[in-house]
């Protein structure tokens, strides 16, 4: 490195090597990606948020949600489980050999093995696939994140702290928007030992007129209002948990396949 | 002694070019890593009262954490390191500095981009980002303002009348092509109106990130460092060709860190990420080596001045950079990710390792640029002591919470609750860190204020002096020339 020159150059092309790898590689592999398809049906994978919902992306971009939240879930591999659906005409058989044999956690032989002696007294059975992880295993989500779910974010928000339990499918797990709204204004009210800021400033405090409003919070006695006072959320709030409400990655993909809960069971 | 600084006559030239620009770069710096800190023990007291400062949104903490950050990182890590660069650079040409009005008007133009982002986040204009908040005006007042300082820096490069190059510059020179390159790519994607689709956007982000954090200070910092050390051991830095082998390694290896293994990207993408951040054991090893061979044996007692500072910053960019590479390890990386491990890891780089270096630089350029002592000298002592034990209590703390934070969220029978009330037992202990930190901050913006405010009445003196006596002045100018 006896000259400038030698300098720029070594710099040129050590940054733009990982400019090629980490930019242009990604916008030219995924910047151009589409829809892909629920595994095993026609459903397109992923829909458009509603209106209220890329509104409250906005809310939860500009209240930094991301500081906390991590939108992304892993999982370590997958395993079988074999679900005994009917036990044939030798039910006494049957139950007598499954007592015996695991039937979760396997690997795909093993799966294949326990179907194959099951079927051969009689019994019908059905393999399911899961996927594995702690993550899963909190109930965080049915599968881990992929890159198609962040398809219409604008701005992605994965995060990259867990100071507060992963948001990928809050949506599936807290469906109701009046919870949403009342963790929202006082997390406390709903989990006494939360250490998550309230966000009261998304709400409004109001003199209750001739009726309480409709979208009122009904708040426990410590965190209401004053007498004569109610809690209504302002829009941004309402926007924000429609955003909350339609956080959920639970859809079989190709890449990250899991066997859905069938409705019989 | 590394450069061949012959004491010559334009050593007065060189620090009269160099006193405003760099009062300038100073001065706010000063400034935001006070504010910086201030905002970051807001955010720490939300782990203690949740709800302290609820009401506003201005404080809440989705805001004020990033904007504690971005002050630490843009308001002062950066200018302050452009300071000493622009010094650095104007002595080891042994030309006084080119352009010099140039990086006056840089100066400011930065630190209104830093406010404008900074107000930008408090306001709920963040770009959603890590570590690219600041929204558009701001970073393009960044930008130029970057790019200004870098022309300044080049002429005084091109018009070098010492025309060998130290492994200094090679540094420092990298970091001047490395910021605009990064700077404007991530904010051409990421701060327009139309986002890439998706996880593209992560993924430069990603890219951004740790090329800012990991490479650019570390760049700057050991550049700077390998500028001081020789200076401080009165010998030449050992072995120019660790040197150079550390310099190469930490470009090309480097550059490809950031993408965390558990990201829903492509595997390609975290597996190249995984491999880039081993390897970058090397540059580590070789930077070491380069540093200890340097100062070893040479009997220089550091007794809480520059060199003090500048040694802590050294071994802190080791341990950094070791707590990066173990968090890289296959078998720790998946329980590390998404903890305040990663938190930890960037708050040394910042105040570990940044700004002890740019503390210690500091306080050594200063007072030969100003011809004059430190007005506050004392201070730097404290200041010192302040700085090494605020580090340690906030950096140890949130390793231990990380770790334990990782494990427990590992282990899916443990609650999220428990995880996170283990994690914040240690978390609320870096509390302390940061108000020593602070106090710290304050002794060191004392100086710099106490210096700018000797140095403006020192010229309105001399202004009066000569309106005074008219004559005197008149008559010795004619006789000078
Ligand atoms: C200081 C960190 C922090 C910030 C900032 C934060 N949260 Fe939380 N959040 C938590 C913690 C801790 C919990 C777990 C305790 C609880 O349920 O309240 C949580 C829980 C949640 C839950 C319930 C999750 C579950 O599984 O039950 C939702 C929904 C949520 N947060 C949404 C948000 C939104 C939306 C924002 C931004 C407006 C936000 N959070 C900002 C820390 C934070």
């Amino acid at each position: 490195m006896k000259t400038g020159i030698s300098v720029f150059v070594a710099t040129f092309v050590a940054l733009g090597a990982s400019w090629c790898g980490f930019v242009l590689a990604p916008l030219l592999q995924l910047g151009g990606a589409k829809q892909t398809v629920v595994l095993q049906t026609t459903d397109n994978w992923p829909l458009q948020r509603t209106g209220a919902a890329t509104l409250g992306l906005q809310v939860y971009r500009a209240n930094g949600c991301a500081a906390c939240h991590t939108e992304l879930v892993r999982q370590t591999g997958v395993a079988f489980e074999v679900l005994l659906t009917s036990a044939g005409n030798n039910p006494a058989a049957v139950s007598n050999l499954i007592s015996n044999l695991k039937l979760a956690g396997l690997t795909k032989e093993e799966a294949d093995d326990a179907n194959a002696k099951i079927t051969a007294i009689g019994g019908k059975v059905e393999t399911r696939l899961t996927a594995t992880g702690a993550d899963i295993a909190r109930g965080w989500g049915l599968r881990q994140s992929v890159a198609a779910d962040y398809l219409y974010d604008q701005p992605v928000q994965l995060g990259s702290l867990r100071a507060g339990p992963d948001l990928a499918n809050i949506g599936v797990r807290a469906p109701d928007l009046n919870w949403q709204l009342l963790h929202l204004y006082a997390p406390k009210a709903v989990n006494p030992n939360s250490t998550m800021p309230s966000f009261k400033f998304l709400f409004e405090v109001r003199k209750i007129g001739n009726a309480p409003a409709p979208d009122a919070l009904h708040l426990p006695k410590e965190f209401a209002a004053a007498d004569g006072y109610e809690i209504v959320p302002k829009p941004e709030a309402i926007e924000l948990a429609a955003y909350l409400l339609s956080l959920k990655a639970n859809q079989p993909l190709y890449e990250a396949p899991f066997s859905p809960v069938t409705a019989a069971k | 002694m590394n450069p061949t600084e012959n004491k010559t006559s334009c050593e007065s030239e060189i620090n009269d070019s160099l006193r405003v620009p760099l009062l300038a770069l100073f001065g706010g710096a000063a400034l935001w890593l006070v504010g910086g800190l201030l905002l970051g023990l807001i955010a720490g007291i939300k782990f203690h009262a949740p709800d302290f400062l609820g009401g506003c949104p201005l404080f809440t903490y989705g805001r004020v954490a990033p904007a504690a950050n971005d002050l630490l990182l843009y308001g002062f890590c950066i200018p302050a390191a452009l300071g000493v660069m622009l010094w650095i650079f104007a002595r080891l040409s042994q030309s006084p500095l080119a352009l010099p009005l140039v990086p006056v008007v840089a100066a400011h133009l930065w630190h209104l981009g830093v406010f404008i982002g900074t107000a930008g986040i408090l306001l709920g204009g963040s770009t959603g980002h890590l570590w690219l908040e600041y929204p558009r005006a701001a970073a393009v007042l960044l930008f130029a303002a970057f790019l200004l300082i870098a022309v300044s820096a080049a002429a005084t490069f091109g018009w070098r009348q010492e025309k060998s190059l130290y492994p200094s510059h090679w540094f420092l020179f990298a970091a001047l092509l490395w910021f605009p390159w990064i700077y404007s790519t991530a904010n051409l994607f990421l701060n327009a109106h139309q986002l890439p689709r998706g996880v593209v956007q992560p993924i430069i982000c990603w890219w951004f990130a740790s090329n800012l954090i990991f490479v650019w200070l570390g760049l700057v910092g050991v550049g700077i460092a390998f500028y001081f050390l020789p200076k401080f051991s009165g010998r030449p830095l050992a072995s120019s060709g660790y040197a150079l082998l550390g310099f190469l390694s930490l470009v090309f290896f480097g550059t490809w860190c950031g993408i965390p293994p558990g990201a829903p990207v492509p595997a390609w993408l975290p597996a190249l990420s995984g491999v880039a951040a081993l390897l970058t054991i090397i540059p580590l090893l070789a930077i070491l080596i380069v540093a200890v061979k340097t100062v070893c044996g040479a009997s220089v007692s550091c007794n809480g001045g520059p060199f003090c500072f500048i040694k802590i910053g050294m071994i802190s960019f080791i341990v950094a950079g070791g707590l990066y590479i173990a968090a890289a390890c296959p078998q720790y990386s998946r329980v590390l990710e998404f903890t305040w491990f990663g938190a930890a890891q960037v708050q040394l780089q910042l105040l570990g390792f940044t700004a002890m270096i740019l503390f210690g630089a500091i306080y050594f350029l200063l007072p030969q640029v100003m011809g004059r002592p430190l007005p506050l000298a004392k201070f730097t002592k404290l200041h010192f002591f302040l700085s090494v034990a605020g580090a340690l209590l906030l950096v140890v703390p949130l390793v231990a919470a990380g770790i334990v934070q990782g494990e427990k969220l590992a282990d899916a029978s443990v609650a999220f609750a428990d995880a996170n009330s283990a994690a914040l037992k240690f978390l609320r202990i870096s509390t302390l860190g940061q108000l020593a930190l602070l106090a710290g901050s304050l002794l060191f913006a004392a100086n710099i204020f106490a210096m700018t405010i000797q140095w403006k009445l020192g010229i309105a003196r001399t202004v009066i002096d000569y309106i005074k006596s008219p004559l005197a002045t008149a008559k010795t100018s004619e006789v000078k020339s």
